[in-house]
């Protein structure tokens, strides 16, 4: 893959910013579109919109037949078994929310547990403190090494016979790490726990196939892959979907309603109360194609050869610290400049034209565990380089001579 | 956009040598705010005395900006009534806005002016001030 011809496609990094050509390195909080997943937003719009499940119109039968045929796209990008394992939802946290409320509300007695790491973004960590709260559930955490690791060893020390969910991010979206879930996975189900994997950060970079992580339920989101926001999917086991009440009552969802009862369509239609967001799993479909087209093995290796790449460069800048491990990391790198603040820094990198993100990234029990209060983050996508590596080296270099200056 | 316009040597001066930083056993209101979306916190301690403001001190941890800002706050208000402190507030807020403001009482507060030109950082600017609203309108119910 080429990320210099890749970033031909996307017209949105054709752009100066406070006179510098952008450096856009904030694609954990959200990628760019490719001009492709642009044009099929517009297609859809200009030719095919109408509501689905519902019309006998022609409009009504292509609308109907992109949103489908986009869940079966989804599926098979992540190697379901079948496209009713697929929940269009409104993104991961939507996602999560879905099987913390649905499926461990249901499932949960008092004294039960939820193991979480401590990496977890506040999306797969508030809905199971919510859960737990409600069912006495308690939460329990998986120990992590200094680095930012999890070990199995520890994981098979923390699950016991009263462990019902254990639900972990895939990549963590502060450390970069990739979590070995597909193990983590056989140890939750050795215990009769079911496992839930965030996706989020996972999805966009790296090939994931269900069935061999053999996870229970996989959530992720559109616009961190190329595709629009307002678009997620919770991947979850037929079986369990089946069992699942849904969460949201409406339209689209019921299979017979009457004055003082109703009753629910089957899985992933029950989940989707409402007017769906048809255009989205159209941009959505549109962004699984542009990637599938590059590779995800090739997306993958990019990214971990990219971050290695930025680990190792700013290692070389005194004064700058980084979090989490050299090995084992993919997509990002999260650091801090001695004695300047990383909003600080986020302003002095902005004013060069790159773009990064500062803050606690929706993981504030880590950034305590991390004895930080916040921390600035790159990081990347296919259409980085090593060259965007060295814009983001310089402007840190003159953030630190600038700040040398003002406070020295 | 300068850098200069934003960091001007009084912001440094007041984020490198803190003005009334630190907290006090006696009697007086205390205030904890965050800033949810950066992590930035702030805790405000106001000794009010006849409806004047003896004391103000703060701890917290957060950017040159936001830090820079609640020392020079605490420094402005020390003195004021709490009207007078409220109106000050006002007026800082109509600075992060871009309107042309003159602190005759406390001149270093202009040199925020330029936050204004940088939208994303005008949170961190006034979260001391937002503290300080909750702090006298805690005072004036307990």
């Amino acid at each position: 893959m080429n990320p210099l011809e890749l970033r031909k496609q996307f017209p949105i990094l054709d752009q100066q910013v406070n006179g510098h050509p952008l450096v856009y390195l904030d694609n954990a909080a959200s990628s760019q579109k490719p001009r492709s997943v642009i044009d099929a937003i517009v297609r859809y719009y200009e030719h095919d919109n109408a509501n689905v499940h519902r019309g006998v119109h022609t409009l009504a039968s292509r609308a109907t037949d992109a949103y489908e045929g986009a869940r079966a796209k989804v599926a098979k990008f992540l190697n379901a078994a079948s496209e009713r394992e697929i929940v269009f939802t409104r993104g991961t946290t939507t996602a999560l929310n879905i099987v913390a409320r649905s499926w461990a509300r249901a499932a949960l007695r008092e004294g039960d547990e939820i193991v979480l790491t401590p990496m977890e973004h506040h999306a797969n960590l508030i809905p199971w403190q919510q859960a737990a709260k409600a069912t006495g559930a308690v939460l329990r955490y998986i120990p992590m090494q200094p680095d930012g690791t999890i070990r199995l060893s520890d994981v098979e020390a923390t699950l016991t016979d009263r462990t019902k969910i254990v639900s972990v991010t895939h990549v963590s979206n502060v450390l970069g790490v990739v979590n070995p879930v597909k193990e983590i996975a056989a140890l939750a189900h050795k215990r009769g726990a079911v496992m839930v994997v965030d996706g989020a950060q996972s999805a966009p970079h790296m090939k994931v196939d269900v069935r061999d992580l053999d996870c229970d339920f996989y959530a992720f989101s559109g616009h961190k892959m190329c595709g629009p926001t307002g678009i997620g999917v919770l991947y979850g086991k037929r079986e369990l979907l089946e069992q699942m009440e849904p969460v949201e009552y409406g339209g689209e969802m019921i299979e017979h309603v009457d004055y003082y009862d109703a009753t629910w369509k089957e899985a992933p239609w029950r989940f989707e109360g409402g007017t769906p967001i048809i255009a989205g799993a159209v941009g959505l479909a549109a962004a699984i194609d542009f990637l599938t087209e590059i590779g995800m093995d090739n997306i993958d290796r990019h990214s971990e050869a990219l971050a290695r790449y930025a680990y190792d460069r700013l290692s070389e800048i005194e004064g700058v610290t980084l979090y989490g491990p050299r090995e084992g990391r993919v997509c990002l790198v999260t650091f801090n400049l001695d004695d300047v603040h990383p909003h600080d820094v986020a302003t002095v990198l902005d004013t060069e034209g790159v773009a990064i993100r500062a803050g606690h990234h929706c993981c504030q029990p880590l950034m305590r565990k991390l004895e930080v209060t916040a921390t600035a983050r790159a990081s990347f996508y296919l259409y980085n380089t090593e060259e965007d590596v060295e814009r983001l080296a310089a402007a840190l270099i003159k953030a630190k001579e600038f700040f040398g200056h003002a406070i020295g | 956009m300068q850098l200069d316009e934003l960091y001007r040597r009084v912001i440094m001066d007041h984020y490198k040598n803190p003005r009334n930083r630190g907290t006090m056993d006696e009697d007086s209101v205390t205030v904890n705010l965050n800033n949810p979306t950066c992590g930035d916190r702030i805790q405000l301690q106001l000794r009010v005395e006849d409806g004047v403001v003896k004391q103000a001190k703060y701890t917290g941890e957060g950017c040159s900006i936001s830090m820079s800002s609640a020392s020079m706050m605490t420094d402005a208000i020390r003195g004021k009534t709490l009207d007078e402190a409220l109106g000050l507030a006002e007026k800082f807020s109509a600075l992060m806005q871009g309107q042309p403001v003159e602190f005759e009482e406390y001149e270093d507060l202009e040199a925020l002016s330029g936050v204004s030109k940088f939208p994303a950082r005008i949170k961190c600017a006034t979260l001391a001030w937002n503290a300080l609203r909750k702090g006298i309108e805690a005072g004036r119910q307990g």
